[in-house]
């Protein structure tokens, strides 16, 4: 997704350049408000966790691998301020060190791949974990849908530049259609990575997640009222974390402890009653998960053998010269996705892509509802 | 990231591109950049020129030509994609339709593919010729907050810290019997990937202690600085100024 | 030699007492002297409180109660700045405390952050360097050194500061023998202050003449470093443990000169 030089024209890649140092410069300001000196080691580890977590490969199905973007993540885990930082000092070091992403396509890239990604997703984690009930759950639901949204949220972004300022001849609708529909796949993955990653986080150091404080607290504090033989343990871990930065300087076996615990993936720590409906709802997602993958690669291949809508159209209009040029401009910008997929499947499966991502959308929505109504009937039955 | 690839990227050498002051280097480069992009594509004699140039940049530099190509290669998948999808992508349908209309496709796919390798050759000679640390330098030199800096250099010291920690934790889930292959096994890649973050928060605040201790109070005292003189602004204004006259002579002829 | 009587001892610990926001109460009235020159080994089993201990010395966590002085100087919030340079910690992961792009730099560090420029500094950073042998690695990377060099480097990154007191966190663990033993000479030949939290017995032995245990958040035993190792009961008593075969009465302690 790293646009390199020439691919958007000098004045919008000078006018995308003074966006994005106006949106570091905002980041700049809201994390030394919030994270004070701690500001610069704190980001720099975060930059690095980032760009670690990047060449962490996700393998899809028949030696395909896809990574982690980490947009979403970043916003999720430290705040969009941070968030913002983080991931455009990854894209900066990586347009200098790695020429991936040209220098003068860093506004372009810093606007697209940290701005927009990071606020849509941190705006839309927010409101759901605003509206949805406070649980852990939540957490993840909301980070499956932000990341699921973000990914093609930036693609939107990067159309809108494109039509500014685009150098090649391709129709916006072409570009639209492909950049969306290759990113709508690629935010499925992005989304089960960075909800499977929050809840890992929040399974062990629910504080540290920054989009979901006052949100995991609450419950832990429950429970350790009531039950007096279980209370020491949920105090402990609940109140562990805000003597951690002291701690830790000297007990690593903490840390290598904690890595263990998730390493088993189920949290150990949670109370008995809770841990049913849990696994129960996890397998659920994992099966919706399942079968959107399942279908998108059905779909798409049967795509890929039989032009339908969208290439019908366009060959009829005669206009499909230009979608082999789509392709080619499309293509190399998805190179940081779920990668190995023929381009001949992504050109031909394009609508069904679309269809696909727009189902799973819907169907997370009915989720988080049924979810919802679920914890409402649970906490009214304890 | 950090020092496996930092020492792939950076040639150590004694020429006079090593010896220019970071940010004139950094400067010349993105200002050539951003020159090769104003070109007008059909001027395409500009950017043999422009090729020429910085081919010319690295013999000063003593860069050899092989070394310069085998980075281009490992950037360049989108060349490839670039130059191969118009004639692969939609199957039987280019050769109905394809060869007679794609002209401005084509001249697209030039445009790009141009102004793309441009780019990256000329961030690879930068990079290639600069020390990470002067890198940072030259950016701190030229203006970038100082904050964006100091994040900058500490993920490049502890990217390496913190893939080393990744490289073990893969380890130690082989150790255990665990191969990840598919979808199914993505819960347990993510914890890895969620206890890395843990720890790498945690090192963050482990890091802040230490500086702190040291009397860090936010700002980082200034330890190296670097100048350049006049002289060494020409030298590196010469690439620049030279692809200007030939991006402006690009416009003027038809 | 100074004379002790006119000389603040280095490190005043009374009636210290801290509990964490979250109300774990970790120090429940610590006291403890350490005289100018005097190399201290504070022992205790995990979760005893040594960390929290040492976070109060340079002013990282503030007493709840009880005061903290160095050298004469209470650690409070108007010299914070002072107390830091003052109180030298090292701490134990040397990647933590190298934070730096290179290892000049970050021996630079602190002195920098004092005020200190040009050539002073670079004479500072040269001989911090020089006192833990690794001079010639000024322009090296942190991580593309061995872990003992980069333990010894971040003891230099404490001395360049010229702290009062030294404090050193666990100095020995994840050392080979050999780079434990170099260390150890490092630290004896260092005419500063030492307190060094640790729970590597034998070496509390073989460099510090004095030990103190701490033990459910205070002061459980001060006395010579040989005569607690031999105190099985208190040794029982606070988890302290010697390694397999080792037997402190066996060993012959140097003598220390008196500084």
């Amino acid at each position: 997704m790293h646009v390199p030089d020439g691919f958007i024209d000098a004045p919008v890649s000078v006018a995308t350049g003074v966006v994005a140092a106006g949106a570091v410069a905002v980041s700049l300001r809201g994390a030394r408000r919030e994270l004070d000196e701690r500001t610069a080691p704190l980001a720099g580890l975060v930059a690095a966790f980032i760009f670690a977590v990047q060449m962490l490969n996700f393998p899809v199905a028949a030696g395909t691998s896809g990574h982690l973007l980490g947009g979403a993540l970043a916003a999720i885990l430290v705040g969009p301020y941070t968030g913002v930082l983080c991931v455009s000092v990854v894209l900066l070091m990586q347009g200098v060190l790695f020429a991936d992403g040209g220098l003068t396509a860093l506004g372009v890239n810093i606007t697209d791949m940290a701005l927009v990604t990071t606020v849509v997703a941190y705006g839309l984690f927010r409101a759901i974990v605003k509206l949805a009930p406070h649980r852990r759950r939540t957490v993840t639901v909301a980070s499956f849908v932000a990341a699921l949204i973000s990914v093609p949220a930036a693609a939107v972004a990067f159309t809108v530049i494109y039509a500014l300022g685009g150098t090649a001849d391709v129709a916006i609708g072409k570009v639209f259609a492909a950049m969306v529909g290759v990113h709508v796949l690629i935010g499925i993955g992005e989304a089960a990575i960075t909800a499977l990653t929050v809840g890992a986080v929040v399974a062990v150091r629910p504080d540290l997640v920054y989009g979901a404080r006052g949100v995991t607290a609450r419950p832990l504090e429950i429970r350790s009222s009531p039950l007096a033989p279980a209370a020491p343990g949920a105090v402990a871990r609940a109140e562990g974390p805000a003597a951690e930065p002291a701690a830790a300087t000297s007990d690593t076996s903490d840390t290598s402890e904690t890595s263990e615990a998730l390493e088993t993936s189920e949290p150990t720590g949670t109370p008995a009653p809770a841990a049913a409906p849990r696994r129960s709802a996890r397998r659920v997602w994992w099966a919706g998960l399942a079968a959107a993958l399942l279908c998108a690669g059905v779909v798409s291949f049967y795509a890929s053998a039989s032009p339908d809508g969208l290439e019908k159209v366009a060959h009829d209009k005669g206009i499909d010269q230009k979608a082999e040029d789509h392709a080619a401009k499309d293509s190399p910008l998805a190179d940081y996705g779920v990668k190995d997929i023929t381009d001949a499947r992504l050109s031909g499966g394009l609508a069904g892509v679309i269809g696909v991502g727009a189902t799973l959308a819907v169907g997370s929505g009915v989720f988080v509802v049924i979810r919802r109504r679920r914890a409402t009937a649970e906490s009214e039955r304890g | 990231m950090g020092a496996g690839h930092a020492h792939k990227l950076y040639r150590e050498g004694r020429s006079p591109v090593h010896a220019l002051p970071p940010h004139c280097k950094i400067a010349a480069v993105f200002c050539f950049v951003l020159v090769v992009v104003s070109t007008p594509r059909e001027a395409v004699w500009a950017f043999g020129a422009y090729a020429v140039l910085l081919a010319g940049v690295a013999v000063a530099a003593r860069i050899p030509a092989g070394y310069v190509l085998r980075r281009l290669l490992i950037e360049i998948p989108f060349v490839a994609f670039a130059v191969l999808m118009p004639f692969i992508a939609e199957g039987p349908r280019v050769e109905a339709l394809g060869m007679s209309l794609s002209e401005s496709g084509l001249w697209s796919a030039w445009n790009i593919l141009a102004k793309g390798t441009l780019g990256v050759a000329a961030s690879v000679l930068l990079a290639s010729t600069t020390e990470l640390r002067a890198l940072l330098l030259g950016l701190q030199r030229l203006r970038m907050p100082s904050l964006l800096v100091q994040i900058a250099s500490f993920m490049i010291r502890y990217g390496d810290v913190i893939s080393d920690e990744m490289r073990r934790m893969r380890i130690a889930r082989q150790s255990r019997g665990f191969e990840a292959r598919g979808v199914r096994h993505w819960g347990v890649l993510a914890s890895s990937a969620g206890a890395l973050f843990i720890r790498s928060y945690e090192r963050g605040e482990r890091v802040h202690l230490a500086m702190v201790s040291r009397g860090y109070t936010g700002t980082m005292p200034v330890i190296d600085d670097v100048t350049a003189s006049r002289t060494q602004w020409m030298y590196a204004a010469a690439l620049p100024l030279t692809a200007l006259a030939v991006c402006l002579t690009g416009w003027m002829l038809p | 030699m100074t004379d002790p009587a006119t000389t603040p001892p280095s490190l005043q610990v009374s009636g210290l007492a801290y509990a964490y926001p979250d109300g774990h109460q970790a120090l429940f009235g610590v006291d403890l002297t350490v005289a100018r020159g005097e190399r201290v080994a504070l022992l205790g089993p995990n979760g005893a409180g040594k960390t929290t201990l040492v976070l109060h010395l340079n002013g990282i966590l503030t007493a709840g109660t009880g005061t903290v002085t160095v050298a004469g100087l209470p650690v409070a919030k108007a010299h914070l700045a002072e107390i830091r340079r003052r109180v030298g910690i090292v701490f134990q992961d040397p990647d933590d405390q190298l934070f730096m792009p290179s290892v000049r730099e970050d021996v630079a560090f602190g002195p920098a952050a004092a005020g200190l420029r040009g050539a002073e500094l670079e004479e500072r950073v040269r001989r911090a360097l020089e006192r833990v042998g690794m001079a010639e690695f000024a322009d090296r990377p942190p991580h593309h050194l061995s872990f003992g060099q980069r333990r010894r480097v971040a003891v230099a990154t404490v001395l360049a500061m010229e702290p009062e007191i030294l404090v050193l966190d666990e100095p020995s663990s994840n050392l080979d023998p050999a780079s434990r033993r170099e260390l150890a000479d490092i630290l004896r030949s260092l005419e500063v202050t030492v307190l060094m939290v640790t729970h590597d017995l034998p070496y509390a032995l073989e460099l510090c003449p004095r030990s103190v245990v701490l033990s459910g958040g205070v002061i459980a035993a001060d006395g010579g470093t040989q005569e607690l190792l031999c105190d099985e009961e208190l040794m029982r008593e606070h988890r302290l443990e010697l390694p397999f075969g080792f037997d402190p009465r066996s060993v012959r302690v140097p003598v220390f000169p008196v500084r």
